[in-house]
């Protein structure tokens, strides 16, 4: 038998009362969707998405500062994943302006080393993209460059779903590339059971597989099933790289109030970088789309066809929510691969 | 956003940028943030390598599955029993 159909079988011998994992990555939710998995799982075992894509819980006001840049003449360049997003007034893909989409922000850079014209580099991503960032600024690029950081990290958000209580945790499967950066020591604060998990259907299963096996145990602590890439430490370099560049602040997340130290601003020593400092941009409060239900679904206490408007008024072409735009949002991906609740 | 594809490095070149394969595909990526030589596997995101991988630690994903497999054996035996 596949290994995949023994895991499988497993998990059902092993789901003996009613429970919700979380998992905190857009990559995550793709495989699970992609290769139907929820279809084979116990109906008492449901596996909600988190706060786990970047995009979707980037501020609505931050969008809005990146197409104000837009509009008064600056180039933007960022990844195509942003595009759609829906700010106040339209997107950066309908706004007229200069919008260069890019593999990463060297590729910014590069943007910004042809023209004399300001580039702003709108920096979206949890710290397994933050160090990438934070790796271009130490190589002094030009004048013209600067980043609108909006950047956050994983464990400030976890401590805030779990102190908060609402979405009722059983466990939780850590994002198996931004451990590959940090490691997972840092998680092993948190009293529920954890397990890093890599990306691959079978890899997925097991990492079910290890969270139940700690729950029949009645212990908590933070299970490996992703070790080709993850150590405990993970990649020291990268992160002192990232905390040279970075000091952790507190922002809000959409859907989320602020959650404190959860956000990455740039220091003081680099601010000729930071595009909030050169531009004096000022963030706005976000206006909440009548309907959409993007923040339940980014606190996992709701799913994306719980919404009215998923799949009707709100599609991948004509999105409300950000989460129906990127492609690591759970409306989007639950659209494309029609999953069952 | 969070997706990274293992790559083999092929070359290394001035400036902290790495050829690597992909198998159908070379691509030149930054070196930053790892320290590799050629022959080495990385993970890329967004065009940078973010850690290197090692063979052996490929072998110790297969490692758990086995123990998962075997447990599993142990389980289904005493289940048997019990019906």
């Amino acid at each position: 038998m596949e290994p995949g159909k023994e895991i499988e079988k497993a998990i059902r011998t092993l789901t003996d009362r009613n429970l919700t994992f979380m998992h905190v990555c857009g990559t995550h939710e793709s495989t699970i969707a992609r290769s139907a998995l929820r279809s084979v799982l116990p109906e008492n075992l449901k596996i909600v998405m988190g706060p786990g894509c970047p995009v979707c819980i980037t501020p609505q006001g931050e969008i809005d500062a990146a197409l104000q840049l837009a509009s008064d003449g600056v180039t933007i360049a960022t990844y195509g994943d942003l595009l759609r997003v829906p700010g106040k007034d339209g997107s950066l893909e309908s706004c007229g302006g200069d919008i260069k989409i890019v593999q990463g922000v060297h590729k910014a850079v590069e943007v910004a080393q042809k023209t004399k014209k300001e580039v702003v580099f709108v920096s979206v991503g949890f710290e397994t993209t933050a160090p990438t960032v934070a790796a271009t600024i130490l190589t002094n690029p030009p004048d013209n460059f600067s980043i609108l950081s909006s950047h956050r990290t994983i464990p400030p958000a976890m401590k805030w779903l779990l102190s908060q209580g609402e979405a009722k945790i059983d466990g939780f499967m850590l994002p198996g590339h931004v451990c590959t950066v940090m490691g997972y020591h840092e998680y092993e604060q948190f009293h529920v059971p954890q397990v890093v998990a890599g990306f691959e259907p079978d890899e997925i299963l097991l990492g079910l597989l290890l969270l139940l096996q700690q729950i029949q145990e009645g212990v908590s602590r933070v299970d490996n099933a992703y070790p080709r890439a993850v150590t405990r430490e993970g990649n020291v370099k990268a992160q002192e790289l990232m905390w040279k560049v970075f000091s952790a602040s507190d922002v809000a997340w959409r859907g989320f109030p602020v959650i404190p130290g959860s956000g990455l601003k740039i220091r003081k020593a680099f601010s000729q970088y930071d595009a909030v400092e050169k531009f004096g941009i000022e963030f706005k409060p976000d206006v909440k789309q009548g309907g959409c239900i993007c923040d339940r679904v980014l606190r996992g206490i709701s799913q994306p066809t719980d919404c009215k408007m998923f799949g009707k008024v709100c599609t991948p072409r004509t999105p409300v929510g950000p989460c129906m735009v990127s492609h690591e949002g759970a409306c989007k991906i639950w659209h494309l691969y029609h999953s069952r609740t | 956003m969070c997706i990274a594809i293992p790559a083999e490095v092929k070359e290394i070149k001035e400036g902290n940028i790495g050829v690597v394969d992909y198998g159908e595909l070379t691509q030149e990526v930054r070196l930053d943030l790892v320290d590799v030589k050629v022959g080495d596997f990385v993970l890329v995101h967004v065009g940078f390598a973010i850690q290197r991988l090692s063979r052996e630690e490929g072998l110790e994903t297969l490692e758990i599955f086995r123990e998962v497999w075997k447990a599993m054996d142990e389980s289904d035996e005493r289940k048997v029993q019990v019906t």
